[in-house]
Order: C-alpha cells, then structure tokens, then sequence
C-alpha cells in the first residue's frame, strides 16, 4: 500500500515531498521517544507521532520510513518541513488523536483488499 | 584499540547543538553505502551513532565520533569532554535519564540510548570520568559473531 493511498483514503494532508506519496508503506509505528522509534521501528514504517521538532526527519531518514504522520492537529516547525524537504521525506498531518488515527491506519493496511 | 590504519572518519559534535542532531549518523550510513556495507550492519551502525551522537549533543559539551573499517568489522568511537556518568551502571539501565525538561520535550532523554547502542553492537564498551568525560566504542562484525 502506498503512502498516497492512506492519504486519500484517510482523508490526511500532506505538507511536503508530495512526489515521495509513492512511497511503499510495509508497516507503521507509533511512538514519541526518538530512542523507542530508532530502536524499534523498520525501514518503509509510516511513523505516527505528536513529535513536530526538526529531529523527527532525521529519525525518518536514518530508520527509510516510508513518512511521518503527525497527529492531534499539531503544525509542524517550519525548520521540519524545510529538512523534510530537503531529505525527501513526506510530513502528512491528521486532526485526529493518536489512538484513533493509528486505528484507522492499522485498519486500512490489514483489511484492504 | 582500533588500528589508526582502518581509520576512516572523524566527525566533531557541539554539545546542544540539537539542530544538527543526525547529521553525523546520516553522513556514516552515506559512507557506508558507497563502500558496499551490507544493509544489515549499515542498519545497526545508524542506531548506534545516532544515539551516541545524541548523547554528545545532549550531555557533553563537546566530542567526536571516529569510525573504522577493519577488515571483518565497523568500529564506532564516541569520546567526549563534558560533565561524565557519575555511575556507569546505572546509566545503562533502560528508563534512566538524567536529561533536563527541555530534551525530554523533544522526545531525546527516555533512557533509552545506551540500551540501543549495546543491543545493536557485536561487542560494547563504555567508560567516564566524572567531570572529564565519556568515552564508548561499539563493535560490528560484518559477518555476524
């Protein structure tokens, strides 16, 4: 399933790197501790996260995630998207909370035919 | 020690310098790739040096990170001038931090770090003087133990 499927489906936004939302998303990861999402998540994850400081792209970039999601109506620092840009990594943006977004997320790759 | 011979690179970090936190770690994995390091072990060096680059940038107020390519090996020294661990156990134990609220904020300082460098490398080693500084070194063994 690609990235821009989960946007269009799901209704998100994305703010940068829209020729990156062929990205193949193989799995997903949510967490806020950068050290938990270095040691833990997998290359071609869309990472889910509160985080909106410029170190989550180099968290992304480092772990290949497929794109950061970030939830709860949270506007990423300009510097973010600047690097994001700059690293070739979509920054997409949900109003949903965290848990339900993930659910939804979840839901689409596991049951979608 | 490693053999100066293999040395390959050494990177100078600022202490909270958190702007650049990454950017040692994204230059190594580059360096790695265009020398043909499998994937595998380019995976587990980007944990390792992101989390010790981390720790400079967090903690210290300043430090380098060397890397060395020995013929069955990557090689991954940390050294830093700064504050120190006051007690090396307890510093590795997963959860303790003694990070100040604003690195916790940005999600850095879950106590976290030196668990994932020990875990990702084949051998570890870490050693601090209180009020001098830090010094880790991980080893990688290209073809696995």
């Amino acid at each position: 399933m690609t990235l821009e499927t989960i946007v269009e489906k799901l209704g998100l936004k994305c703010k940068c790197c829209w020729e990156k939302l062929g990205n193949e998303v193989v799995g997903g990861y949510a967490g806020d501790l950068l050290s938990d999402v270095m040691g833990n998540s997998k290359k071609g994850d869309v990472w889910v996260t509160r985080q909106v400081h410029l170190n989550i792209v180099a968290v992304a970039s480092l772990k290949e995630h497929a794109g950061i999601v970030i939830v709860n109506g949270a506007i990423p620092d300009k510097e973010t998207l600047e690097k994001a840009q700059k690293e070739g990594i979509p920054i997409i943006i949900s109003d949903l909370p965290e848990f339900e977004l993930v659910g939804k997320i979840y839901d689409l790759m596991h049951h979608a035919l | 020690m490693p053999n100066d011979e293999y040395l390959e690179g050494i990177y100078y970090i600022q202490g909270r310098d958190f702007v650049d936190a990454g950017i040692v770690s994204s230059e190594m994995k580059k360096k790695l790739k265009e020398k043909g390091i499998p994937e595998g072990i380019i995976r587990k060096v980007a944990i390792i040096t992101f989390e010790a680059e981390v720790n400079i940038i967090s903690y210290a107020e300043h430090g380098t990170i060397k890397y060395y390519l020995e013929p069955e090996a990557v090689v991954i020294e940390a050294n830093d001038v700064g504050a120190g661990i006051e007690d090396i156990e307890l510093a590795q134990q997963e959860g303790y931090s003694t990070a100040d609220d604003s690195i916790r904020e940005m999600g850095f300082g879950a106590g976290m770090g030196l668990a994932n460098i020990k875990n990702h490398s084949d051998e570890f080693e870490i050693s601090s003087v209180p009020c001098q500084g830090t010094y880790l070194r991980s080893i990688i063994y290209l073809n696995g133990k």
